[in-house]
């Protein structure tokens, strides 16, 4: 009897001690975060690095709070923002947010209006990128989130595949017939491919001569207009690139697509300016000096995403003028915009700081081309187009059925008749 | 003295005490997202407006749902990949076990493992590795049919491919499980049976399907039931190997990635929610459907 009764003590004395030393620490963490304000800023990779780097000048602007910021892999990170706003837990005082999901969750009532007290971004309009400011706006008039960065569109070419294939660069962007002979002489004379996807064409056809106010995928009043010209050429002009296999058929960011830049077997691509910066860093080193940029073709001009900074409605309010303290310092001021524009290549949403010296260097990637110009230009001429909720989806649809038309020769009327009846279903919900 | 015995578990509360973390875990993780999918189910929901933002919408989720022509497509992928990927496993699975039981005296642990790897290893290494031996232009499964002068297949772009492909790396993912389920079941074989019946004159062949076959019925069932739950649960393959969307044509998207993409990449919690349900009765059918199919209850006990 005695002798379980003897060990029992001894055994929970040692798991106390083990409670005991371990319960202090957690103790002094808490209390050290209780004496010491701490703003925390939720991020995805690149903008984290840009908070990060921005770290020094918040320190000189409020040396008695820390800056936290809170990092996680791209999709993770908006599904993790999500949730956050959904159950209103754990959410930080900023949120950077993807273009594509600013226009998202405008569509909710979790973000703060920035119009509002104690923020005043409608003060500063005029000195962001109109097209990211619009983009911002929802159609209530608040604005829900600051621009960052932008990604003003382009296309890039090789200026040696153009030259072996005898095609002048202006071929490439005078018209979308153009751009197909173009590709017609390139494939014949060198073997390469004019472009990774032909999806990629189609995404900025189907925005081409969409009317203002007017949403990519549907009007003011829910009505979907897929089922429409802009639409009809995108594919058209998709489907005649694919006819004379003109196209990788590379998804982007696959391994093809990166071998595809590496080995010359793409004589152009349609991204973001940001691209010339991956190309450089890491996707094809190698390349540099080989590219050039212009404006898309027929002065298309198009957004290829860009990070927005947005407060959730049910933050710290306390926080909340840190907050704004903390956007204004990331979007509109000059040293953190350029910080970021010469590190990570994002694109600076901040227009009065496009008069810059920074903006007439020439580039090397680009053979000393002075790219900037043009992407300045671009994005000063960008529009916004107003996010509905089913877009996602809508857009997925619409890239399904180019896919038939291309893979299976399903006629254009009908696809887009398809598409419009899948996209219509669910207009409402 | 005192405090010991207020420490002290009386024997009364101790067995609820040391089950309560299972039973906290499975509340928190298992319980709460069930009948919260279940409260979804029946209303609409913009989640970033906030919890308040629910409105009752009765049964037009599920409405939706049954009348969505992509739930149905999702589904038909989902019945496709199963069979296709369930049936195999069992058919050579068998006959891998008897091998194995039958041949390797030695080696049998390092084989059993090697099969069984597969089932260890993260889906994320799997689909890297399987996405770079299927690419088109520089992958290895291209460059081994181009020495018979197959021309380069688009195996992860075209939705011809896509599945089959899928198939094949779901396949060789979960044999290994089958066979070791089906090595326990042949160990179990009272070794007097293939004794008396090679006295009878019995070949191996007619000893496999008269003695091996009908022994490892029980097993057969087991495996089938949890291969057919599996297969129309299927998620992590087809989610990572086409980045989370389901491929050209959606030609992968099974139900389970198709109603994740409807609460996460199309907003609609409500809807997906009401899918989620529909998968489940269609699971529960279905292992009915087996269960009826190996009649568990007149099996002779052994």
């Amino acid at each position: 009897m005695t002798h379980p009764a003897d060990g029992l003590p001894a055994r929970r004395a040692l798991l106390a001690s083990g409670l005991a030393a371990l319960l202090p620490a957690g103790a002094r963490a808490q209390a050290s975060g209780q004496a010491r304000k701490v703003l925390t800023v939720a991020a995805f990779p690149l903008v984290d690095k840009i908070v990060e780097a921005a770290q020094p000048q918040w320190r000189r602007l409020h040396p008695d709070v820390e800056l936290k910021v809170l990092s996680r892999p791209y999709a993770d990170h908006h599904t993790a923002m999500t949730t956050a706003l959904s159950t209103a837990v754990y959410l930080p005082d900023v949120m950077a947010l993807e273009q594509s999901y600013v226009g998202r969750f405008a569509q909710g009532t979790g973000l703060d209006d920035l119009t509002r007290p104690p923020f005043d971004i409608a003060r500063h309009r005029a000195r962001f990128a109109p097209y990211a400011y619009d983009q911002a706006t929802t159609r209530r008039g608040a604005v829900v989130a600051a621009p960052g960065d932008i990604g003003p569109g382009t296309l890039l070419y090789r200026t040696d595949v153009l030259a072996k294939a005898g095609v002048q660069p202006e071929d490439l962007t005078r018209s979308w017939d153009s751009y197909v002979a173009a590709g017609i002489q390139i494939k014949r004379k060198t073997g390469a491919f004019l472009i990774g996807n032909v999806q990629a064409v189609k995404n900025i056809l189907m925005r081409s001569g969409a009317k203002p106010g007017e949403g990519l995928y549907f009007d003011k009043d829910s009505r979907v207009l897929v089922n429409t010209p802009r639409f009809v050429r995108a594919f058209e002009v998709a489907r005649q690139l694919r006819q004379h296999q003109l196209d990788a058929r590379v998804g982007e960011w696959t391994n093809d697509w990166a071998e595809g830049f590496k080995r010359g077997t793409l004589a152009t691509e349609m991204s973001g300016a940001w691209l010339v910066g991956q190309l450089n860093n890491w996707v094809a080193p190698d390349t540099k000096g080989l590219w050039r940029a212009s404006q898309l073709p027929e002065n298309a001009y198009a957004a290829y995403g860009g990070a927005f900074y947005a407060v959730p409605r049910h933050s710290a309010p306390e926080n909340k003028a840190l907050a704004w303290d903390f956007i204004q310092m990331m979007t509109l001021d000059r040293e953190r915009q350029f910080a970021a524009f010469k590190s990570q290549d994002a694109f600076p949403a901040l227009v009065d700081c496009y008069d810059d010296p920074f903006f007439d260097e020439p580039l090397p990637f680009l053979g000393g081309q002075k790219a900037r110009l043009l992407w300045r230009e671009a994005a000063r001429r960008i529009t916004a187009m107003p996010v509905h909720k089913q877009s996602t989806f809508a857009d997925e649809v619409i890239t399904t059925e180019l896919d038939h038309v291309l893979d299976r020769g399903k006629p254009i009327p009908q696809a887009l008749a398809d598409a419009e009846r899948l996209i219509a279903r669910r207009a409402f919900r | 003295m005192a405090r010991p015995r207020m420490l002290r578990l009386s024997p009364r509360w101790a067995p609820y005490v040391f089950i309560s973390p299972f039973l906290l875990l499975f509340g928190v993780f298992g319980v709460f997202p069930l009948l919260f999918s279940l409260y979804l189910a029946f209303q609409t929901w913009e989640p970033t407006s906030g919890l308040g933002a629910m409105q009752f919408v009765g049964l037009d989720n599920f409405a939706f749902a049954l009348g969505d022509e992509w739930f149905w497509k999702s589904l038909k992928n989902t019945l496709w990949l199963a069979v296709a990927t369930g049936v195999p496993q069992h058919l050579v699975a068998i006959p891998l076990a008897v091998f194995i039981h039958t041949s390797f005296k030695k080696l049998r642990d390092g084989m059993v493992g090697a099969y069984f790897l597969p089932y260890i290893t993260s889906t994320v290494a799997i689909a890297i590795m399987f996405s770079s031996l299927f690419s088109r232009d520089y992958g290895l499964v291209n460059t081994g049919l181009g020495l018979f002068g197959v021309a380069p297949i688009d195996w992860l772009n075209q939705p011809g491919t896509l599945k089959p492909a899928v198939a094949l790396i779901i396949f060789w993912r979960y044999l290994g499980f089958n066979v070791v389920l089906y090595l326990a079941a042949l160990q179990t074989i009272p070794k007097d049976l293939y004794e008396a019946a090679t006295m009878d004159g019995a070949g191996r062949l007619q000893q496999f399907f008269h003695i091996t076959l009908p022994s490892l019925k029980p097993m057969i069932y087991f495996g089938v039931m949890l291969s057919i739950i599996g297969g129309l649960q299927i998620f992590e393959e087809p989610f990572i190997l086409t980045n989370g969307k389901g491929g050209s044509d959606q030609a992968v998207m099974t139900s389970a990635v198709y109603l994740y993409r409807m609460a996460f990449d199309f907003n609609d919690f409500g809807g997906a929610s009401a899918m989620s349900w529909i998968l489940f009765a269609v699971v529960a059918l279905m292992t009915w459907l087996t269960n009826r199919a190996f009649h568990p209850k007149k099996r002779p006990a052994r």
